[in-house]
Formats: structure tokens, sequence, C-alpha cells
């Protein structure tokens, strides 16, 4: 069942890469893109639909133009051109989830093209930059969701019948094709993923996007082809969707490396088809092949005029563009003072922007790096989420380092409030209060704890008051164990060797 | 020009369930057809530009302002079946 | 009663000399009494029309102000939706369904307080010029119940020459006010694109499509025309601007000192004769008036037809992919075990006529890769042809004419099956819908050889449709003149006696 997979470092030793990247992104518009309907996520089933969304006879389209702002925006922010004029293009097609049975959407005019992105990977000699050049941005509409209904659960082959929701059906996407990157070599799935994470932080940057790839507000689909080591011939390529995490980028451009290279050596050919990537085994399998390359009968879409953006207007969005995320990596760098490497890892983790906010809230920004990259990370990594997605705001972090720092909790403590607030039950203070997590600095219960630690191991205590101070350790030990760690150890050894006498 | 095998690709395409008999008999329509719209390429010169909207208007936009829905019951009101407030339709072939 | 004008009609009812009420009961008991012969009505909605003539009554007596149409009964085609009355668009894929909303021309006329008495019979999604195509049976001529009323708004049309409502509801891709109209007797006015809202308007070929009012007399159209036209945010292709003066056109009657452009390219070889006659009978009374006539040319019109026939089916074959048996309307062979792709193929093979199908496969054809340019791309340059031979036209005159159609009224059955015989119907009519300027027919007489009516074809510029009201006003009222009353008053009865 599963294909066979070439050893990494063989298939570099033999292969070079191409990548293309194509990502499509729900733009966080308050209506659709075509119609006035809410685009509120998790929504009940059709309550967000009106005649345009769902296709009805007679309905028409009409533009939103926020989306338009947002696509130029975009553009502006991946230094792309912006068309002086461009229409909308139907995408015929036949699927049950799209009401109208052809998307409105971009063909050859697309409204932003020719723009590029940087990106960085740290590579065996240090940081490089890779520049992944952009062929195009282009406007169109989502599609419903379908339900699965019999059969085995959930999965489209062998249900019975499909239950259709449009609620989703008309939110302004934005496709943003890459051209095809070459010379990545074995960097090829860190540049993906330097990519798609770099997108995102621009994207979340330009407000114009929820970039949530676990809600599907951020989608990928990663393309690669392999071509023989010097031969300069363009292998053929195939498309992985169903890529939701920036993790799953970078496994999944890896898996079809592996697997191509295998085929390749096989001397067997790789097909040119749609792969699903399945995020438990990390490998992709074929999608439905098609028996005819689809034909798509593009032409522009009459109920709509078409788009030329005042030139006046594309620049007073360019001026408003945030600083870019590189600019800002490389000032905060030096602002915080850390070396690359550490720069290197808060970025792969996808947590620059939040610790940013962390900071911004106040936070020191050494303490707001460390629970970001240490504690917060593992814990989403255990989940198999984003770090963004796991639960925990800037905000809580802020407040937890507050709450360190003023004496209130020990690091302990804090990760328990990190998992409390991971599991749903407030903010920092809620769960400090629910579950009792105050540090007891109350001498008097201390002292107690003390005394009886003292009582059970006179041994120690007495080694101790030889001024043998490594003793203390088994009584600290004690005390610590005695106050269910809300004490502080260092508040505990103070009191301990006082004492004692020492 | 139009073969039958033409024309049952695009019924294919189409998603019509066209009968035999009516393939042969639009194939033979659509030659004659085809063959009279063509003259269209007689003038249709590089040196003319395509016209795809009548009235040259451009840069029709709506402000980005949410507006009423349709209720789930008259989204669904003409709908051949219905179910969970969803549109039931049969079994999707398709990608997984 | 029934046979007045609407505007009369609209005068009693503002003056109180009769009710809306009366006024629509006797317009539903006419279509009792005659529509099992025209068979202009797909649907009926006595109960909504009754009630809505009664709101207007209720007006009149709160002594609100009425809208210049207030209280007068209309038929509207059916291809345009109104929130729970069926709508099938002539076609079997719709059968049974209620749209969930109102068309925006609906909602104007509701709130003029315009009376709709039910939807009327038209070929299937508007394609076809007698209204044959129809899944629901043919529409008859009032003039000779064996023949065609036009189409494909031939219901429309035929619903005002069988005095079943004085006002109507049409749309014009390719002539389907304008043809049916030439061929009852009738007035029909395709208004500049984007004049009218095409939002709730079932979409044939969305860069052809125009709504438009059609009528027994030229001010009746332009009251209506007034009504339904203008700006709506639903439509982004309608025309931000006032709808152009065409009341005050209607009521001028003067065309003294006006340019008018006779274009060689249409008449001549394939129009009947007589319907030349009574066109070149129309030019003198026009020189008569004062006009200036000048013979122009526009070359590109030759191409017209073909391109239209490009244009249109490629549009429909996307247009109508909607109609797919998932979330409205006919579904066929859901039998569990069927995927929804076969489901789709099933219900749209049994849900759609033969010519609906011919469009599609047509349209998807012309716009299929390796063909897209020479078919689709080269009749979108056809366009601009069209467009620029009308520009240049335009520099010479104020507006041009023709005979509407090349033939009076054809038997039920005569053409049908030869797709490309039935198309030359709209060679006159077409250039006005590729180019989205405006036009209007209205009726010139009698041919001599079969006592048919003739329509004559007025065409202006884009936003210029006054001038097709100031035009067509001043030859109604110097042919009525010339006839002693207007031509509906030679109309057969079709109850036996005389009317």
């Amino acid at each position: 069942m599963s294909e066979a997979m070439l050893d990494y470092d063989e298939v570099i030793a033999k292969y070079e890469p191409t990548l293309g990247l194509e990502v499509h992104v729900e733009l966080n518009t308050n209506s659709k893109m075509f119609c006035g309907c809410a685009t509120v996520f998790g929504a009940e089933p059709n309550t967000q639909v009106c005649p345009v969304c769902l296709g009805m006879p007679g309905s028409l389209p009409f533009v939103n133009e926020r989306a338009i702002e947002s696509t130029i925006l975009i553009g502006l922010a991946l230094n792309c051109e912006i068309a002086t004029w461009c229409r909308f293009a139907r995408k015929n097609y036949f699927y049950p989830d799209m009401p109208k049975n052809f998307q409105i959407s971009q063909y050859d005019e697309p409204i932003c093209f020719n723009g590029y992105l940087d990106v960085e990977v740290e590579t065996d000699d240090g940081m490089r930059t890779f520049r992944v050049e952009i062929e195009r941005v282009h406007m169109e509409e989502d599609t419903g969701k379908s339900l699965h209904m019999g059969g085995a659960t959930g999965r489209i082959h062998g249900a019975d019948y499909s239950l259709l929701d449009y609620n989703r059906a008309g939110i302004p996407l934005v496709e943003i094709v890459t051209k095809m990157v070459p010379g990545t070599e074995k960097y090829a799935p860190l540049v993906a993923k330097a990519y798609v994470a770099e997108l995102r932080d621009i994207l979340r940057s330009l407000g114009v996007s929820d970039v949530k790839m676990e809600q599907g507000s951020l989608r990928c689909d990663a393309n690669v082809s392999l071509s023989p080591r010097g031969s300069g011939v363009l292998g053929t390529r195939s498309e992985t969707k169903n890529v939701n995490s920036l993790r799953s980028v970078e496994r999944a451009i890896r898996s079809e490396m592996q697997r191509h290279a295998a085929r390749l050596d096989d001397g067997l050919k790789v097909v040119q088809e749609t792969r699903h990537f399945h995020e438990d085994s990390g490998i992709t399998t074929s999608g439905r092949s098609k028996e005819t390359a689809e034909d798509y009968r593009y032409f522009p879409e009459p109920d709509l005029v078409p788009i030329a953006p005042d030139p006046a207007w594309v620049e007073e969005l360019r001026a408003t563009l945030p600083e870019r995320p590189s600019v800002v990596r490389a000032r905060l760098q030096k602002e915080w003072n850390i070396a690359d490497k550490e720069m290197a890892s808060m970025v792969n983790a996808g947590v620059l922007a939040v610790v940013m906010e962390t900071v911004a809230l106040g936070a020191d920004s050494t303490k707001a790096r460390s629970w970001w990259v240490g504690e917060i990370a593992r814990q989403a990594n255990e989940r198999g989420v984003e770090v963004i997605d796991v639960g925990v705001t800037p905000a809580d972090v802020a407040r937890i380092v507050e709450l360190v720092a003023m004496g209130e909790l020990t690091d302990k403590l804090a990760r328990q409030v990190v998992d409390g607030v991971i599991a749903g039950e407030g903010r920092p203070d809620d769960v400090v209060a629910t579950r009792g997590l105050k540090v007891v600095s109350d001498d008097g219960a201390l002292l107690l704890a003390i005394a009886t630690a003292i009582a059970s191991d006179a041994a120690a205590a007495e080694k101790v008051r030889g001024g043998n101070l490594n003793a203390a350790g088994a009584l600290i030990g004690l005390v610590m164990k005695a106050t269910q760690g809300q004490a502080d150890a260092a508040k505990v050894r103070e009191l301990l060797l006082k004492e004692l006498g020492q | 020009m139009i073969s039958r095998d033409d024309v049952a690709h695009l019924a294919q395409l189409a998603r019509i369930e066209l009968e035999a008999s009516e393939i042969d008999h639009l194939a033979g329509q659509l030659e004659v057809i085809l063959g009279a719209v063509a003259r269209v390429q007689e003038v249709a010169g590089a040196d003319v530009a395509p016209t795809s909207h009548p009235l040259p208007l451009k840069n029709v936009f709506r402000p980005d302002v949410i507006r009423p829905s349709l209720t789930p019951e008259e989204a669904l009101s003409g709908a051949p079946a219905s179910e969970e407030q969803r549109f039931r339709v049969p079994q999707i072939l398709g990608e997984e | 009663m029934i046979t007045q004008n609407a505007s009369e009609m609209a005068a009693a009812v503002a003056a109180g000399e009769i009710t809306s009420e009366a006024l629509t009961q006797a317009h539903l008991s006419r279509i009792a009494e005659v529509d099992e012969k025209v068979h202009a009505f797909l649907h009926v909605d006595a109960e909504g029309a009754l009630a809505q003539a009664r709101a207007v009554d209720v007006a009149r007596a709160k002594g609100e102000k009425l809208s210049p149409l207030a209280g007068v009964p209309l038929a509207l085609k059916d291809v345009m939706v109104q929130k729970g009355v069926p709508t099938t668009c002539g076609s079997k894929i719709l059968e049974g369904w209620r749209p969930p909303y109102d068309a925006t021309v609906v909602t104007k006329l509701k709130n003029a307080g315009v009376v709709i008495l039910g939807k009327t019979n038209m070929d299937e999604f508007a394609m076809g010029s007698s209204t044959e195509n129809s899944a629901y049976g043919p529409t008859h001529n009032p003039w000779d119940l064996t023949r065609i009323p036009g189409g494909s708004g031939g219901g429309s049309s035929a619903s005002l020459a069988a005095f079943e409502a004085p006002l109507a509801i049409g749309t014009d891709t390719g002539g389907s006010i304008r043809q049916p109209a030439a061929v009852t007797g009738t007035v029909g006015v395709k208004p500049t694109y984007g004049g009218v809202s095409r939002y709730g308007l079932v979409a044939f070929s969305s860069s052809l499509d125009q709504a438009g009012p059609c009528a027994r007399t030229v001010l009746d159209a332009a009251l209506l025309h007034e009504i339904i036209g203008g700006h709506d945010i639903y439509d982004s292709t309608s025309i931000d601007a006032p709808v152009p003066p065409v009341v005050t056109a209607a009521k001028m009657r003067n065309v003294k000192g006006l340019r008018i452009g006779v274009v060689r390219e249409l008449g001549g070889e394939g129009y009947q004769a007589g319907v030349l006659q009574r066109f070149n009978e129309s030019v003198e009374v026009l020189r008569g008036l004062g006009a200036e006539i000048i013979e122009v040319s526009c070359p590109h019109f030759e191409y017209a037809l073909p391109a239209y026939y490009l244009i249109a089916p490629s549009e429909c074959s996307s247009n109508l992919a909607r109609f797919d048996a998932m979330r409205f309307g006919l579904r066929v062979g859901d039998d569990r075990a069927r995927s929804a792709e076969e489901v789709m193929n099933l219900t749209r093979e049994a849900g759609f006529g033969p010519e609906v199908k011919r469009r599609i496969i047509l349209g998807t054809y012309a716009l299929s890769s390796g063909y897209y340019d020479a078919y689709y791309g080269s009749a979108q340059k056809v366009r601009t042809l069209i467009i620029n031979d009308f520009n240049a036209a335009f520099a010479q005159v104020d507006v041009l004419i023709s005979p509407t159609s090349p033939t009076t009224a054809f038997k039920i059955g005569e053409k049908a099956d030869d797709p490309l015989a039935m198309y030359l119907n709209d060679i006159a009519t077409i250039p006005v819908n590729l180019a989205g300027n405006c036009a209007m027919s209205i009726p010139c007489g009698l041919a001599p050889e079969d006592g048919l009516p003739v329509g004559l074809q007025i065409i202006a510029p884009a936003m210029a449709d006054d001038r097709l009201y100031r035009v067509g006003g001043a030859l109604e009222a110097a042919f009525n003149e010339a006839w002693g009353g207007p031509l509906m008053n030679k109309a057969p009865s079709l109850t036996g006696g005389v009317r």
C-alpha cells in the first residue's frame, strides 16, 4: 500500500528539487465576497446564506470593496505589481459544494502579479535568504462544506449521501501562487515551511485574515518536482493538498521528494496528480486521478464589471503597509540582543509575532521568549497544533510573567497556570484562583513545615548546623513536598538556614 | 468536423446524459450551426479588441456591510431533500 | 374596460371611477375566458393579484399619493422571480420552484402598486423566437391562433394582444421583447443594457439580457419603463444615472428635424414583401412629419447573428450550470445508489428541452480550450465592430429604423427543428443586444398578403431611450389618425362575438 521512499540524504545526492506553492487565504471581511451574508466561523448550518451565495436563479454577484482592498494590500506586501485593469472570470466545473457550478475567480488578468517574498532559513552555513518569486495574487470565492453520511463516517468514499452547508460559500479567498522555486537543495522543505510562515506573519500584520490553518482560513497546496542532479530537465510535479500546518508543509515536501526519488530510481515515472497529505502518517496518497485534464472554460464574468484600481488609491494603501516582518525581525534581534540561532528558533516555532505582542504588553523579552519557545511550544507540539492556536494569548503570557516577577508564582506554579489556560479554565488569574496556586509566603506556615522537616530528618539538620549547606537540599525537598510545591524554594532555603543557625 | 465523440465529450462536460439518438441528431445540427457561425473569424482580426461588457463601466463595489441572510427555512425551501438544516444530496464521488 | 390603455385605467382608478379590485377581476375573468385558447399564462396568481389590488384601493381611499400606474394589472414573464410564486422559465427543470425572493423589477412594480396577475409563457430559458420551446406547450397568437406569438416572450405579447393584461414585462436577449411585439401588433422596448436591473431575472446570456416594458401603446410602455428603470446596487452592470425622460418624450409627438437613419443592411433579401411595404410606408410617414431620412450602412451587422449564436450559448452554458438537482428544482434518478454526478446528468437530460441542450452543448464547445479564440474570442471582436458601426451611424443620425422582424407570425410547427431558420427571426434585433444600446418595436400596419401585424424597429444610442419614445409616440399618433384608431382594434375578439 505505502509507496517506497528513498533516504533523504540519497535524494539530495541524486536530485535537485523545484518547489511551487499555492496558498489560499480566507479574508476576514465582515461580509462575503459577492453578497452581504456574514462570514462568522462555526455558525449554524445555512444561516449565512442568501440567493446570491446559494446560486439561486436570477441572483447576481456584487463585489465587496474591502476584499479588493485587502487583496491589493497583500499584493503590495508581496512586492507585486498591481494591475491597472483586470476582470473576474468564471471557472466552470460541476461540484455540489459550488452553488453556481462555476467559481468566480480570476484567470489571465490577476489583480496582483510579479512579486517576491524573501524568506530566511537556517542552513549549515548560518542564516540564508531564499527569494520566492510570486507569480500572481488573485481573488476568488470559497465553496460550501459537505458532510458525508453513512458508510465509513466522514469519508467521501462509501458514503451513502452528503449534507451541504453553504455558510462558507462565497467567503472571499485570495490565492497566492509562487513561480517555480529552484535552487533550494536540501533545504526545500524548510524553505517551503519558512515561506508559509512568513506569508502568515505578513497576512497577520496586514490584518486581512485570521490565518488559522486548522480552521482552513489559510490552506496550502505544495508542489514539488525532482530533476536528476545536473540534468537541467525539470521533473514531473505532484501537487499535495490538505497541508494544514506549518510542520505539515515541511513534512509533505520531504515525503514527496523521497517518494519521487524512489520512483525515479526504479525507472518509474512520477505521475502528475493531486496527492493528499495525512497528518498522522506523514505520507501522501494519490487523489482520484482524472481521466482527462479539466477544461474549465474560463471566460470574463459578464455579471461583474472590470476593476481598474486608481493608482492614487494603491499608493494610499501602500502608505499604510506595516513594517515588513523581516525588517521587524532584524530590529528586534538587535533590541533584544539575541543570536541568529535564537531568532531562528523563534521564527521556526512561528512565535515571533506573539512574543512581540507579549513584550509590547510589558513582559521582559527574555521571559516572554522562553515561555513561547519553551513550555507553550512543547504543549502545542504535544497536541499537534500551532503554537498560536494552543489557546494561550500574549496577554496571558504577559500576566504570567508579571505574576512570577511579583513573586506570586514560582516557575513551577506558572507552568501549571499555563496548563490551566490551555485546558480552558480561563485566564491566568482565574486559574490561580480556582486551582489555588498562590505561592505560600506566609512565614508561619512555612516555619511550621520547616520545623516538621527538621524533626523528621534530624541527621540532615545536624549536618547543616555543622556547616554542610549541601545537606539543606533534602530538608527543602521535604518542605516543598509538604506545601505541595506552592512555596518559593528560595524563601524556604532562607528561613531554613536561619532556623539552623546558618 | 463535429463527431459523435465530440458531442458525447461536450455532454459530459455539460453534465447532460444525452441519449444515443440525441447525440447523433445534435452532431449533425452542430456541424451546420458551427459552419454558419464560424463566419465571425472572417473579420476578427488581431487588431480588433474584444468586447466582454457592452457598457464601459468599471469599479462597481459595495461597502463591506452585512445584509440580512435568508432564514434556513427559506434557503432550504426549494431543496429536493434536506436533513439537519442542510441540503441533502446523493453521494459525492470526488477527491478525498 | 379591458380594452383601455393602462394610462386610462390608472386614471380611472385614481379618480375613483373603478376600483383596482374590479379592474383586476375583469382581467382575471378575461384570462379565464380566453387563455385556454391563447395559453399566455403559466400561472395565474388570482389571490395575490386581488390582494395587491385591494391594497391599492385602500391606499387611494386614504388619499395616499398613487404612482402613475397604480392599480393597473400586469403580466410578468416567467423568467422573473417573484417571492412565493412559481417561477419556471418555461422549463421542467424548475417545475414547482417558488423563489424565496423578489426580482428588483418585481419589488419596483409592487412598490408602484402595479398588480401582478401571474407569470407568462416563454421559450424555455428565453431561448427561442416562437414560444414553441416552452416545456408547458406553445402560446397562440391572438391574431391567428394557429400562429406563433413570437418569442421568447410570446406569453407576454399574447396577453396584451388578447386583452388579458394592459401591461407586461418581457426580457430581450436577442429580440425577445421586440419580435413578439412586432408579430402581435403591440409595443415592446429593449432598454439600454443596464437601464433596468437584471437582479432576479433568471439569466440566459448575462451580457445581452435586458428586461423591458411591453404594452399596447407607446405612452403605457414609457410609464412602465419609468417604474422599472433605474440604478440597482444588486446589479453591478446597472447604470448609475436617472432613467431618461421617456414619458415626456412619448408625449412630444414631434419628430421635426430629427435625423432618422434607415439601415441598408436590415432589409431587402430575406424580408417578407408585406413587411418591407409597411416599413417603406412608415419611412414616408416620418418624412411627412418633418424628419430627415438618411440611409446609413452598418457593414458588420451581417456578422451579428453568428456572433450572437456564439456569445449567447457560451454564457448560457455557464449560467444554466446551476440547474443541477442539488439545491432547488427537479431531481431525477436519486435512488440512493446513484452518485450526485449521475443524478445531475439524468436531471439535466430530463429537465432541459432540445433547444436548451443544443445551446448548452454549442456554448460548451465555443468556450472549450483550443476553440475559445476561434469562436467565443472572435465573437467578442465582432461585438466591437458592431459597436463601431453603431457609433459611426449615430454620428450621422439621431435614431435608426428597420423592420423588427423579417416576417409576420409564422405557423406553429413551421420552423420546429430547423434551428438556423428559426435563428433568422432575430436578424434585425440582435445587433442592439450585442452593442448594449436600446430599441423599440411598434406596430406599423398589417401585411397585405396575410393580414398580420408588422413591426417597425427604432434604435437609439445607449442611454438615449427617450428618443425611442419620441419617434414611437409621433409615429403611433400618425398611424392612429390614418387608421382611424389603434391597430389593436382590428384584432379578433377570441370570444366569437364582437368585442
